[in-house]
């Protein structure tokens, strides 16, 4: 290959003397990301405006706004954004708070500690559609194993309808994602505080500082970045997850426990109206990004404001 | 005393979340081993008539062999061929300086935005057009592409961390760019692209939507869409789908295991510092 010829750069940061060297390298990916990623895109928003039923074809059209319109004024669209934003944010706080706390009990190491890390990482691997039939096997309000439990323990005197009952429900399939999304916390946030270097804490004991104080002041404000960061991929993850409803609850009972993306599913999947579901994806993709700029911009605000 | 109490508190807190997380697995494979007509009854440790029989059926009844297999083919061959194409981009992204470089590393970064799921429909379309429907290679094609930015990404937090004298070494040895880069830069980038192509691996095993949307033939399913043949409209069969729950996890959670410990280090620094 021709690039041999071409100095590499160094970290004084002198310029590469081609151009297209570095292009070349980047090329396949680039195509693939084009086609895969963002043709998609662009089809998803022309489909949008478009009458697409899969299963009338002969009967596609443009359709100006119909489509949108349909989507808030269908019957459970309330619903359905109360359910993401439940989803989303009860979801996130127990999952941010749990794994930081087990992070913060992991850091030390102790006897079987890595042993103990690599069993409850485990949830990370499972396929969350499967994990959605496992939890909707325990939670069944009949045969469940849950209601089982917590009948003999005297907890409850009637089975709960978990899985009948939508408000129950809702709160089974966030149960599900707590146990499920726990595990990249404790990752990622254990991983940031092996990052603060040791001479800070051992600085800070020695100023005074006690656990909790070297925790607010020390470790928080170090690993803050990082935990702005995984913060928000995290919504925009949990968002876009849809499969442990989708194995659980599949929307059930009466679509009162459908997020945006699982509708979306049931829209392209089981009722194959895909313009509906293109309208709905495109506008999931305009609120993400919405709020992802202001999210950045309210974290740097508030950055700057500090420093 | 407040020392005894914490780390009581911090014994019962860690032992609470160890069986919640470990519970429902144990559950699932509780079913699994029940007779079948006894599936629903709720023993809490592994009973007399215990049973392999759900396991049979999986291979009996239905052909989870190949579902299996094919799930094989598709991550490996995925994973592989990403981390190939993520070494390219992450070599440029972390070796050149270019004009442009910001925002080549923008396009990638916006699609970690992009619901996947808005792909379902097009992907459809266009892959119908070009013949790749029902084929296990059109299910490679979209995964690699999918995986794409975020192979790139991360590989190039690796990449970074490698000297460059090291490449530079090779080519005045007489080593190309490529030659470089696979002979004398992979090896070291080792650990790095493994937890790479172990993230990979798991997304794919794990994929079930476009699976399920773009194979339609039972001969080319894989394994997560098959779960579904287990659901009826009103019944539910539960001990075959423990069984392969149980079946269908082995592969990740061992590759998991393995790796959990260098994974913490592995990704934070591809991802968080990349």
């Amino acid at each position: 290959m021709a690039a041999s010829v071409h100095k590499l750069v160094r970290k004084d940061g002198k310029k590469s003397h081609n151009i297209l060297a570095p292009l070349w390298f980047l090329l396949p990916a680039l195509i693939l990301v084009a086609i895969f990623i963002y043709y998609p895109v662009f089809a998803t928003a022309n489909m949008s405006f478009k009458n697409y039923k899969l299963f009338d074809q002969s009967n596609i059209f443009y359709n100006g706004f119909e489509n949108f319109r349909g989507i808030f004024k269908d019957l459970h669209f309330h619903r359905i954004i109360q359910n993401t934003v439940l989803w989303v944010s009860v979801s996130l706080f127990f999952q941010f708070f749990i794994g930081f706390g087990l992070a913060l009990y992991l850091k030390p190491k102790f006897k079987f500690s890595g042993l103990y890390q690599g069993i409850i990482f485990i949830p990370w691997a499972l396929s969350g559609f499967l994990m959605g039939l496992v939890w909707k096997w325990i939670f069944d309000d009949n045969l469940g194993v849950l209601n089982d439990m917590m009948l003999k323990a005297h907890l409850i005197s009637t089975p709960i309808p978990w899985l009948s009952n939508a408000n129950w429900a809702m709160a089974a399939v966030i149960i599900a994602n707590i146990w499920y999304g726990v595990t990249f916390f404790v990752i990622m946030i254990l991983a940031a505080l092996q990052g603060v270097p040791n001479e800070i804490l051992e600085a800070a004991e020695l100023d005074g500082c006690g656990k909790a104080k070297s925790l607010f002041l020390v470790i928080i404000p170090y690993i803050r970045p990082t935990l702005i960061l995984i913060v928000l991929l995290r919504i925009i993850w949990i968002t876009n997850f849809p499969d442990i409803i989708f194995g659980m609850t599949s929307g059930g009972p009466n679509e009162q426990t459908h997020i945006l993306s699982s509708w979306l599913v049931q829209k392209i999947t089981y009722d194959q109206d895909w313009g509906s579901g293109s309208a709905l994806g495109l506008l999931m993709l305009g609120v993400l990004f919405i709020f992802t700029i202001f999210y950045l911009l309210a974290t740097r605000l508030e950055e700057d404001s500090e420093g | 005393m407040f020392k005894t109490l914490g780390k009581a508190t911090k014994i019962s807190v860690l032992s609470i979340w160890f069986v919640f997380t470990i519970f429902p697995l144990y559950w699932m494979f509780l079913t699994s081993i029940r007779p079948v007509r006894e599936v629903t009854k709720k023993f809490y440790y592994p009973h007399a008539n215990s049973t392999l029989d759900s396991y049979r059926t999986l291979f009996k009844q239905y052909a989870f062999g190949t579902y299996i297999k094919n799930s094989f083919v598709v991550s490996f061959a995925a994973s592989a061929f990403v981390i190939f194409i993520g070494m390219l981009g992450a070599y440029a992204l972390a070796r050149y300086k270019f004009k442009g470089k910001s925002q080549i590393m923008l396009v990638f970064l916006i699609t970690q935005m992009i619901p996947g799921l808005i792909a379902l429909a097009p992907l459809y379309l266009l892959l119908s057009k070009v013949h790749l429907l029902n084929t296990l290679f059109a299910l490679i094609l979209c995964y690699v592409g999918g995986m794409v930015p975020f192979a790139t990404i991360m590989l190039r937090g690796f990449l970074q961390r490698i000297p460059p004298e090291l490449d530079e070494a090779a080519l005045i040895d007489g080593c190309n760019r490529f030659t470089a880069l696979f002979r004398v830069v992979f090896p070291v980038a080792l650990p790095g692209i493994a937890a790479t192509f172990i993230f990979a691996f798991v997304q794919c095993w794990n994929e079930l939507f476009l699976a399920m949307v773009l194979i339609d033939s039972d001969a080319n399913k894989t394994f997560p869409v098959a779960e579904r043949s287990f659901i009826g409209a009103y019944y539910i069969e539960w001990g075959g789908l423990a069984a392969s729950v149980m079946i269908g996890i082995i592969p990740t959670v061992v590759m998991f295991g393995l790796m959990s410990k260098f994974m913490i280090s592995g990704l934070s620094a591809g991802i968080v510092k990349g």
